[in-house]
């Protein structure tokens, strides 16, 4: 063990040797400059991207932009009422998924062999519905929750549509939270005759939680990135909310309103695009910050 | 006896979630197909490929429902971003894992992180902002193919360099460590051993960007000029199957509205089509 880890941690050396021809180190000196290259163009458009947001945003965002209602299409006033349904829809997908997903993953991962069919028919069903375009569940939204039950455009629907898009994630994240749990666990809770149920809640769950946690905070940040699946199930209407039957526009719906629909109001878009970006990178954080203390382990955030 | 009682409910209960979770997806299809059926039926398919144009508001009898322009113009943009962000991102990360000095890499990691997590309303509030205007000086009218293919190339980048670092962490350490003891130069190891034997992971990686390009709405919205006609050069405007559903969905009626839900059908077919290719050639879990 302690010898294997000497070895990985040695850095591996690469022959760098002046001898050869230039010729023959033509194709390394190419390569080398590529992969600079590629990392500069990319780093070169974040911090395009990144700079120019900030410098259009930052001059609109006060304690008033964040509580004021909009005004004159949103161009005047603040996101007070928005910032506000993105909390409740970001609530009614969590209070839907969570209980949903983590069910899923503990039946994936403690309860089903991989081999089972049962096991790998919703392991897959699990990896399309992952690749479905967030539209399609919008359409999928807007025809079951809208109509079909009947909730119109209403938090609720946007909430609901929003839990199907964020279950993957979430139940990834979680079995990998379980598959964390050493196995010792769970002999020794067989060996002292402990229930299934009793080593599932007093053992494993409290062991998992980080992932649990992970899985969470990817799950918001899906949420709170996503357009598409909320225009035509949560609505457009930027009032206060009354209750979670009415419609509410999400932050991302927000931007996407006023650059698109409003002229004039760029620079409200661009202020609400920095909070969002901020409210993101600060869940992004938590998550990376939880999976490594607690989980030992990167998850894809992709 | 109480104990596997309740032992049978909470198993019971779980097999409950994962029933619902994992038949969730053929609900969607579902869905699709009972909502888009009037107009499979009453349009009928062939239809959708053979009218003259899209101009679907006339009913049935009178409405056109071409759907061709939309798909060749979805196809365009995601071959078009997959061309550029293929390199730049197996590029990011061979850059992030070979190449780069350890601290600039970590944060070189942390920026493709941040860059995937960006919202694709924010891209493209830029893109309309920023970047079209700049095509509009090269080119007018600036809102067409190029745009969306660029602002769909920077989205799908840090995607493609995710999944493809992912890969070279998985790979077994011994590679590195014989190449190095072979004396292999730097480059050598890259592209002679590491790059082929990461080769099914990077597959995937390329399938997973696809599959957001095409599937994409609001940035292409924003930025594609949203004209439904086969584009002839990089600088038309374009409109794609994901944003022809976002712009006409609110006001969509009867057999309109179902031949938007025939178009969400296309999409999944061709998400599918992604599945099974990356299932083909990687034997594995596609977005596992």
């Amino acid at each position: 063990m302690v010898k294997e880890k000497a070895v990985k941690n040695q850095a591996v050396q690469f022959k760098t040797s002046g001898k050869r021809s230039v010729w023959s180190q033509l194709p390394d000196i190419i390569a080398t400059c590529a992969a600079w290259s590629a990392a500069l163009v990319v780093t070169g458009v974040f911090v395009w991207i990144l700079a120019d947001v900030v410098r259009h945003g930052i001059g609109a965002i006060s304690w008033t932009f964040l509580t004021a209602a909009p005004r004159n299409a949103g161009r005047e006033g603040g996101i007070g009422p928005i910032i506000v349904s993105t909390i409740l829809i970001l609530g009614v997908c969590m209070a839907v998924s969570v209980p949903l997903g983590v069910g899923t993953a503990v039946l994936l991962s403690e309860y089903t062999s991989a081999a089972s069919r049962f096991g790998r028919f919703v392991r897959r069903s699990l990896d399309v519905l992952a690749g479905v375009p967030s539209i399609v569940f919008g359409l999928f939204g807007n025809a079951v929750f809208c109509i079909y039950l009947g909730l119109g455009f209403s938090i609720l629907s946007g909430g609901l549509t929003l839990s199907c898009m964020v279950l993957p994630i979430l139940i990834r994240a979680t079995e990998e939270g379980f598959r964390s749990v050493p196995d010792d666990y769970r002999m020794s809770a067989a060996a002292l005759g402990m229930s299934r149920t009793s080593t599932l809640l007093q053992l494993l769950l409290p062991a998992a939680v980080p992932g649990v946690i992970v899985g969470l905070v990817l799950g918001i940040g899906r949420a709170l990135a996503e357009t598409a699946a909320l225009i035509f199930t949560s609505g457009y209407v930027d009032r206060m909310p009354g209750s979670l039957a009415d419609s509410g526009r999400s932050l991302s719906v927000h931007i996407f309103d006023l650059s698109m629909n409003v002229a004039g109001g760029d620079r409200h878009a661009y202020a609400s695009a920095l909070v969002l970006i901020m409210i993101l990178v600060a869940t992004n954080a938590v998550a990376s910050w939880t999976a490594n203390r607690w989980l030992g382990k990167r998850i894809l955030t992709a | 006896m109480s104990h596997s009682r309740t032992d049978a409910v909470l198993v019971g209960t779980l097999r409950a979630c994962a029933l619902l979770t994992g038949t969730l997806v053929l609900f969607i299809v579902l869905f699709l197909l009972v909502e888009s059926a009037p107009a499979l039926r009453q349009v009928g398919v062939a239809r959708f490929v053979s009218d003259t144009a899209w101009r679907p508001s006339g009913g049935a009898e009178r409405g056109q429902f071409n759907l061709l322009p939309m798909i060749v113009a979805t196809t365009l943009a995601t071959a078009g971003a997959l061309v550029l962000a293929t390199p730049l991102g197996i590029g990011s990360a061979v850059f992030a894992h070979f190449y780069a000095p350890r601290g600039l890499g970590r944060l070189f990691g942390k920026i493709i992180e941040l860059l995937a997590g960006i919202p694709s309303v924010v891209y493209g509030l830029w893109g309309l902002v920023v970047l079209a205007p700049l095509v509009a000086r090269w080119q007018p009218p600036g809102t067409s193919l190029l745009s969306a293919i660029l602002v769909l190339t920077i989205m799908i980048t840090p995607t493609i360099a995710l999944v493809a670092g992912a890969t070279f962490d998985n790979l077994p350490r011994s590679y590195l460590q014989a190449a190095a003891a072979l004396g292999l130069s730097r480059w050598r190891t890259v592209g002679g051993v590491i790059l082929p034997a990461a080769r099914s992971g990077l597959f995937t990686a390329v399938l997973l960007g696809s599959g957001r390009a095409i599937g994409e709405t609001m940035a292409v919205l924003m930025v594609a000029g949203n004209v439904v006609q086969t584009p002839h050069s990089l600088f038309q405007p374009v409109r794609t199957l994901t944003a022809n559903i976002a712009l006409e969905m609110a006001y969509a009626m009867g057999d309109h509205r179902a031949a938007l839900f025939v178009s969400g059908l296309v999409l999944m077919a061709m998400i599918a089509l992604l599945v099974g290719i990356a299932e083909v050639l990687s034997k594995g879990r596609l977005y596992g």
